[in-house]
């Protein structure tokens, strides 16, 4: 109980240390920086009223965190749906993964910022567009942990379902599945993880309202103090998000 | 008159040679025990006459047919026990029921795999899953998914090797009354590194030497009275006579010296 004081109290040590270092900043190197207390200033009608809808793209920073998340959440499902076959394929069959190997792995490290033009071109809008760059972009430590978990299921479990005459489905839901199961996990954190991270990407350059949208509309109307309010509430968020996920994730190994 | 039988069968990894020039049979309802040390093949063996690995030479037949896959109406009781972590004790025995008996409904399968279950002590246990049982009991929940899909064959692969003495014992008779109780004759081919459990569970025995190209040696027979116990295997003289006989041919054959210490 102790030991988590301190602990809690020294992570406010550092949050203090950074703002200071912060203010610091703004002070004496950019001018141009707000400061934490004008950022606050600027910053407290959305905070304070987080639900209220004054405009298309000047809404409260709770609607623009939820229209995010909501969207997020569609590109994940979609990364989540495709990605999980694709790795339990990969796992399984040595010859689909000598076929697709190579290509996932040049798929694997290209930017979001080079998928969404092509998202674009193919939907001519930005909605699907923005859902086709997240699902691409955080499909594949799905896909790679998920054929991972398969190939690392001990011979003695494949033993077990020659000797007991399994169907081939009752070895996948009494087998792989469930010993995949903390690896699959392992790569979903991973994949929202990354999800978030491209939102603010394709928000940006689709200019759809949601956190993204509003950062890049607030640079261009030059109220940086906004800027700011929008990478507090994409860090806190993404940190919320990574905590939920390693709670399901602990629970699963678990169990 | 021949049930399963091994014909010049050999095995090798790489350039090592595991197996060598295996010939064997079993009779209907015979108990076969192969002893040897660690490290001889014994596993590749059993893997190869159960038809969960292929043999690069040689063939296994069962009736005059040749096995494709792991034999029809086998079980196999792994050294490791193998089950499912996350299953309850129950389910993996009933996994092992359910394809066994396809025609079953699902009440008649949890009843039947409950019958093995409490054959082998583990009623109360039923529900509780291989992590939360200590090595006997998930030893006895494999015992159990395997006799609980009434095989007419049985491979037994080290069975009790990971167990500490006292449940290798009682564990032994357990099985020797499983066989018995079966109601109908249940070939079994056991591996096993102790002499001791070879002659308390077996009708014959041969040795297998220590590899690389292991071969077996001639059959040891076993007349001994079932059921046997631990007691008749240190005084009985044929009993005895036994097992120098058969330390004396694995040492003979330079096999392996914490064989011969296990038995001195």
């Amino acid at each position: 109980m102790k030991k988590s004081a301190i602990s809690v109290l020294l992570s406010f040590v550092g949050i203090a240390l950074v703002l200071g270092l912060w203010a610091a900043i703004s002070s004496i190197v950019s001018p141009d920086l707000p400061s934490p207390f004008k950022t606050w200033e600027d910053s407290r009608l959305y905070i304070l009223q987080p639900w209220e809808k004054r405009g298309e793209m000047d809404q409260g920073i709770g609607l623009m965190t939820a229209y995010s998340l909501f969207r997020v959440a569609k590109g994940f499902a979609l990364a989540v749906l495709i990605g999980t076959p694709l790795g339990f394929l990969l796992g399984s069959s040595t010859m689909f993964f000598r076929m697709f190997d190579p290509t996932i792995q040049i798929l694997r490290p290209i930017s979001p910022l080079a998928w969404l033009p092509l998202g674009l071109i193919l939907f001519r809008q930005s909605e699907p567009a923005a859902l086709f760059t997240i699902a691409l972009c955080s499909m594949w430590p799905t896909v790679v942990n998920t054929m991972q978990g398969v190939r690392a299921i001990p011979q003695d479990y494949h033993n077990v379902a020659k000797v007991l005459r399994l169907s081939p489905w009752r070895k996948f839901t009494k087998i792989l599945l469930p010993a995949t199961l903390p690896y699959m996990f392992s790569g979903y954190r991973l994949s929202l993880g990354i999800a978030w991270l491209v939102i603010v990407a394709a928000e940006m350059l689709t200019g759809t309202p949601g956190v993204g949208g509003f950062l890049w509309q607030e640079y261009n109307s030059l109220i940086y103090s906004h800027i700011l309010l929008c990478i507090l509430t994409i860090g806190i968020v993404g940190f919320i998000l990574d905590r939920l996920m390693g709670f399901a994730e602990t629970r699963l190994r678990a169990a | 008159m021949s049930f399963l039988k091994l014909h010049n069968i050999a095995k090798s990894f790489g350039q090592r040679s595991i197996l060598h020039n295996i010939n064997l049979s079993l009779a209907e309802g015979e108990f076969v025990s192969i002893v040897g040390a660690s490290a001889s093949g014994k596993t590749t063996l059993v893997k190869i006459a159960s038809g969960l690995t292929e043999p690069d030479r040689g063939a296994v037949t069962v009736g005059g047919q040749p096995v494709r896959g792991f034999l029809l109406e086998a079980g196999m009781v792994f050294q490791n026990y193998s089950l499912l972590p996350w299953l309850s004790a129950l389910e993996n025995v009933r996994l092992a029921v359910e394809p066994a008996f396809s025609q079953w409904t699902p009440k008649q399968h949890t009843e039947q795999a409950m019958k093995y279950l409490e054959m082998v002590g583990l009623r109360n246990a039923a529900l509780k899953t291989p992590g939360e049982l200590s090595g006997g009991m998930r030893q006895r929940v494999s015992i159990a998914r395997a006799f609980a899909a009434e095989p007419r064959m049985l491979f037994l692969d080290e069975p009790f090797g990971a167990l500490d003495a006292l449940t290798r014992a009682t564990l032994q008779q357990e099985l020797a009354q499983l066989c018995r109780a079966a109601g109908r004759p249940v070939t079994a081919l056991m591996i096993t590194n102790s002499v001791e459990e070879a002659i308390l569970l077996s009708d014959r025995i041969h040795a297998l030497g220590r590899g690389p190209g292991a071969t077996l040696s001639p059959s040891f027979d076993v007349h001994l009275p079932r059921p046997r116990s631990a007691g008749l295997l240190l005084h009985d003289a044929e009993a005895v006579s036994l097992r120098h006989r058969l330390v004396e041919f694995l040492a003979a054959g330079a096999l392996a010296p914490a064989l011969i210490q296990e038995v001195a």
